[in-house]
């Protein structure tokens, strides 16, 4: 199966990580999903994943929601 | 050129491991050796060479030829040295005229049942029985034989049957039973140090003779694997290297660094001039103690194959044919191209992808090309399609991101633990040392879909084996440390001193949940409760514990999970931090490892360092005078999909054939196509050539000095053997791309006139690499890193007293199912592996004489899947999954489970990831290859998209004739 838009395979690669991190205490949890997110997503991919959030963040699993404010809005290049 | 002459000695027996030590006395001299020493080896220490035919120090010593005789005062007789430990006070004669006589006796015995044709003989210079011949004085030989071997008919004109004429089948070696003395070292090489046991002594006395499995088998039909092992102890000319046979003996050698897997095997290039005669494993390479497999020793020919692409070549488009251009013209063209891009879209619009086949050098200068030319953090390395799982799992947990131990190590374990990789095939060399263990003793248990030579071979059964269903590793190591914690198997005071014992409790309380437990998971993974759980019992308490590990671990959703997984068992049973134990990835390419500690990374700088700390980077920008980019860069998958979304058009990929070994081949087709500059900088017109604009002609290991590291961390010299045939080492390359383009933009080149130099810059800006510089590894042979001021001769063990990142973590491991499922139109799951004699995608070992042993990729299907299909051994199937269909051969057999199937990935008209789908591991986006759901059917021939990708990369491999 091929992901055919780029958002939709931000959200799948964000749940994947959500996923794992949703075994963790809450807290840690989200901190850890943005710190993630922030250390190995380039800012083209945050910014296609923020385009999802602002838009309400439909298909996102709450995790990735909760982590939004974490995760930093990548400065336009 | 330098030429390195290093003794070589063979001391006729291996060394003895024992700490006591013995003193006597040889030919009047004192020589002072541990307990357990033969005579014959304590004789040679002190440079005396008792003569010897069936002794060498490969081997262990069988006492045959009797031509090792010595006298002990006081004993009676004439023992054999090499077979007679030492002891205290003995008092040795290794020559004297009772024993000069005796062993012109021998010597004669041989002689009258050899032929005599020295001068023209293969082995003339080479053969330990004329060199015995001469040390034991024989001039003449008092009768002759009757019945003789070596006379194809006998002295009546009737057909010998003795004579056995040569056996030429094995594309690497000639077998010549004419020549052959029969003392046993080939059969014992065989055994011992490769385990394959694929030779035999079949008959007794004059009768006896070697023989490769049944009477019927030749060499390359018998069980043999091409190793070299036996070819390398023959003392004759009858188990030789063909290349001997064609080109004479060699003069000079160079030690050098094997360029296929991760083990990482020191060779002595052997030469004859400029030619290479052959590559002879190295006796004191500390990853393989001399030992090889067929690719290092035999499969180089690649490196003169008339494919290779000598010449630069460019083209407008890809639709264009190639165009040889001089070297000069293409840096022009190249760096016009890249900057013209730059320019249009911004400086994050072009990359780089490094090499994990070329050296550590050349991988650091494509990342600083990125880093301080291209000035972004767009590297990437095709680690990421295999390891990166492991540098990210090791990295979480004990602090680093490599193995454990160094190969020595398993030497000392009781129970080793094979995850998710083929050793024998995929890491030969480590096999054979492993099976050695084994054999010895040690326990086994093994946890892949397939089963893998290493379950079950001569004289090696694993004691379990976890046929797990694709997919479900972390349920099945999660199972494992359930049943460690609930039986309380664990090792409470280890855990105490080197671990947090809160985290400790809150993973031990996950695990021990009844979802959680063997019973519980195997329905979904297909292991038997019972049998994961006496696994479990063995590896926590049998001992030294050992895990090794490989893609089948790595390639998945869950990579990074299962990497932590087994991190977490090794840390609460206490196996970690000395010899013995440990956690182990088996890396697939020479220079995984070394790939990665070169930053190879899009958000890590050399030294796994992230690009977000500002002292790194601050490092970094003082001796490169740039800015860097505080954000990481794009993994090659984001590559792609910027590629495809039109905000990604140029890339620099060395060495390295994303087209062919990415996952969804398409997928890589269409981000490709849609960039304005790919620069393939390669041996061969790869796959990945047929979308690039330009191609640099890359050189062979061969061919360029550097360094590689092993699995081991160990970093290993390549060394130049013969000069570039392209011209340019792949690190001049690179510096002459970033030259041109330092130039367009008026800023200063970079200078700099040998590898040694690019160490030097590694190690002052990399504290694991602090010490090491090409000086030292010259002192030293190699060095496993860290190695710095704390670690001047490097670091075999890590985590000895206290684990790199302080307290080992354990981190949970909640399964989460891929979402790679099989279902009625792909009911079937589809998992990949390698083979022996093929390397990766293949374009160096399908470029050898290797093919005989691997013609076209197969796929395997278990008898009952392929009966209701309807499919025999041998017939042509359709393989297709949701992301495509390719077709092939099937092979009927039950090494896989019902409901999986196996196949390899060495030709690129297979094309097995058509079928491959992009999902990947939720750290570091590795993709899934271990897991596709596919079916299987009948077909005729090639699928449409292998006929139209074979036309397309005809049509594209064109190359316009010169003027
Ligand atoms: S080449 Fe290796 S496997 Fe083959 S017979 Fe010789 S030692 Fe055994
Ligand atoms: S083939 Fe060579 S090593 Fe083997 S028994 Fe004959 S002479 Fe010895
Ligand atoms: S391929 Fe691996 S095991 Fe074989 S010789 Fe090379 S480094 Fe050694
Ligand atoms: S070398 Fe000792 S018996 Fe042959």
């Amino acid at each position: 199966m091929s992901h055919e838009s780029p958002h939709a395979k931000l959200i799948y690669m964000a749940n994947q990580i959500a996923k794992f991190m949703e075994s963790k205490p809450h807290a840690e949890g989200v901190a850890l999903l943005a710190s993630h997110i922030n250390d190995f997503w380039e800012p083209r991919m945050r910014r296609h994943l923020f385009e999802v959030i602002d838009a309400g963040g439909e298909g996102l699993r709450p995790l990735v929601l909760q982590a939004a404010e974490k995760i930093k809005r990548p400065v336009s290049a | 050129m330098k030429d390195f002459i290093i003794p070589d000695r063979d001391y006729g027996t291996p060394a003895a491991k024992s700490k006591q030590m013995v003193t006597l006395t040889i030919d009047g001299f004192d020589v002072t050796v541990p307990e357990g020493t033969s005579i014959m080896r304590a004789a040679a220490e002190i440079g005396i060479s008792v003569p010897k035919l069936c002794a060498t120090d490969s081997v262990d010593a069988f006492g045959s030829c009797r031509l090792c005789l010595v006298e002990i005062e006081g004993r009676n007789g004439t023992p054999a040295s090499c077979t007679t430990p030492v002891a205290a006070g003995l008092k040795v004669t290794t020559q004297n005229a009772k024993l000069k006589q005796l062993r012109r006796g021998v010597m004669e015995l041989y002689i009258s049942d050899h032929p005599l044709d020295c001068l023209t003989c293969s082995a003339n210079g080479d053969c330990e029985l004329q060199d015995m011949a001469g040390a034991v004085g024989l001039r003449d030989v008092r009768y002759e034989a009757v019945q003789t071997h070596f006379r194809a008919k006998d002295t009546s004109g009737q057909v010998n049957a003795q004579y056995i004429p040569r056996d030429d089948s094995n594309p690497y070696f000639s077998y010549d039973p004419q020549k052959c003395i029969v003392c046993s070292r080939c059969v014992r090489a065989c055994e011992e140090v490769q385990g394959t046991f694929a030779l035999t002594i079949e008959g007794r006395g004059f009768d006896s003779r070697v023989s490769f499995g049944a009477k019927t088998d030749t060499a390359l039909t018998s069980d043999c694997v091409s190793c070299g092992a036996c070819v390398a102890a023959c003392p004759t000319a009858t188990l030789q290297e063909k290349s001997i046979i064609d080109i004479g003996t060699p003069e000079r050698s160079v030690i050098t660094t094997c360029a296929y897997c991760g083990v990482g095997c020191s060779f002595k290039a052997e030469l004859r001039g400029d030619e290479l005669v052959r590559m002879v494993p190295y006796k004191h390479g500390k990853a393989n103690r001399g030992h090889s497999c067929v690719k290092g020793r035999f499969a180089y020919g690649y490196a003169s194959h008339q494919d290779r692409i000598l010449n630069p070549m460019i083209r407008e488009n890809i639709s264009d044919p190639w165009r040889e251009v001089s070297w000069a013209e293409a840096m022009e063209f190249t760096a016009t191209r890249m900057q013209g891009i730059i320019d249009k879209h911004g400086r994050h619009s072009v990359g780089v992808i490094t090499s994990s086949r070329c050296t550590n050098e050349e991988a650091y200068l494509v990342q600083k090309l990125t880093r301080a030319v291209f000035m972004n953090n767009n590297t990437d390395t095709c680690a990421r399609v295999c390891h990166s799982p492991t540098g990210y799992g090791l990295g979480q947990t004990l602090g680093t991101s490599a193995g454990t131990q160094d190969f020595d190590s398993v030497e000392h374990t009781d129970v080793v633990i094979v995850i998710g990789a083929n050793p024998t095939d995929g890491h030969p060399v480590f096999a054979s040392r492993l099976k050695k263990r084994l054999r010895a003793g040690a326990k086994l248990i093994v946890i892949d879909p397939r089963r893998t030579d290493i379950v079950q071979s001569p004289h090696i059964k694993a004691a379990h084996h976890l046929a797990l269903t694709p997919g479900t590793n972390v349920a099945v190591v999660t199972a494992l440390a359930h049943v460690i914690v609930t039986e309380g198997l664990f090792d409470e005071a280890f855990i105490r001193e080197r671990c947090d014992w809160d985290e400790f409790q809150n993973y031990a309380e996950f695990a021990a949940r009844p979802e959680n437990s063997p019973e519980s998971t195997a329905l979904l993974t297909g292991v038997s409760a019972e049998e994961l759980r006496a696994a479990a019992r063995l590896y926590a308490k049998g001992g030294n514990g050992a895990i090794y590990y490989g893609l089948g671990v790595t390639e998945h959703s869950q990579g990074s999970t299962t990497v932590i997984g087994i991190a977490n068992l090794a840390m609460m049973t206490g196996n970690v931090g000395r010899a013995g134990v440990g956690v182990n990835p088996l890396r697939g390419q020479n220079n995984v490892q070394g790939s990665c500690d070169m930053g190879s990374f899009p958000h890590e700088l050399p030294g796994y360092r992230h690009v977000k700390g500002e002292g790194v980077r601050e490092i970094f920008q003082k001796v490169w005078g740039v800015q860097i980019d505080d954000e990481p860069g794009l993994r090659i998958p984001n590559m792609l999909d910027a590629a495809v979304e039109g905000t990604f058009k140029g890339l620099y990929c060395q060495g390295e054939d994303i087209l062919q070994s990415d996952p969804d081949t398409k997928h890589v087709a269409a981000g490709l196509a849609a960039m304005d500059c790919v620069i393939v900088h390669d041996l061969f017109l790869n796959e990945t050539a047929n979308y690039a604009h330009v191609f640099l002609p890359g050189s062979t290991f061969l061919e360029k000095d550097g360094t590689f590291t092993n699995a081991e961390r160990r970093i290993n010299r390549v060394r130049k053997v013969m000069a570039p045939r392209n011209g340019y080492a792949d690190w001049e390359v690179t510096q002459m791309l970033a030259n041109a383009m330092l130039k367009q933009s008026g800023r200063a080149p970079w200078g700099y006139t040998h590898p040694s130099q690019i160490m030097d810059e590694i190690a002052m800006t990399t504290p694991s690499f602090a010490g090491v510089s090409y000086e030292r590894l010259e002192e030293l042979g190699s060095v496993q890193w860290p190695c710095n001021e704390a670690a001047p001769e490097g670091t075999p063990l890590m985590h000895v007293d206290g684990f790199v990142r302080g307290k080992g973590k354990f981190i949970n491991t909640e399964y989460v199912a891929t979402d790679e499922r099989t279902g009625p139109r792909f009911p079937l799951l589809l998992t990949t592996g390698r083979i022996l004699s093929q390397y990766n995608v293949g374009a160096q070992t399908r470029r050898t004489a290797n093919v005989a042993w691997h013609t076209e990729d197969l796929l395997e299907i278990h008898p009952h899947d392929a009966e209701v299909r309807g499919i025999k051994d041998g017939d042509y199937v359709r393989l297709a999954s949701r992301a495509g269909e390719t077709s092939l051969r099937a092979k009927v057999t039950d090494r896989v489970n019902p409901g999986v199937v196996y196949t390899t990935f060495h030709h690129p008209d297979t094309q097995a990831n058509v079928i491959t789908t992009d999902y990947s591991d939720w750290a570091t986006n590795c993709p899934e290859y271990k897991v596709t759901a596919v079916q299987v059917g009948l077909s005729n021939g090639p699928s449409e998209w292998q006929k139209d990708y074979a036309a397309q990369a005809a049509y594209s491999r064109r190359i316009a004739a010169a003027e």
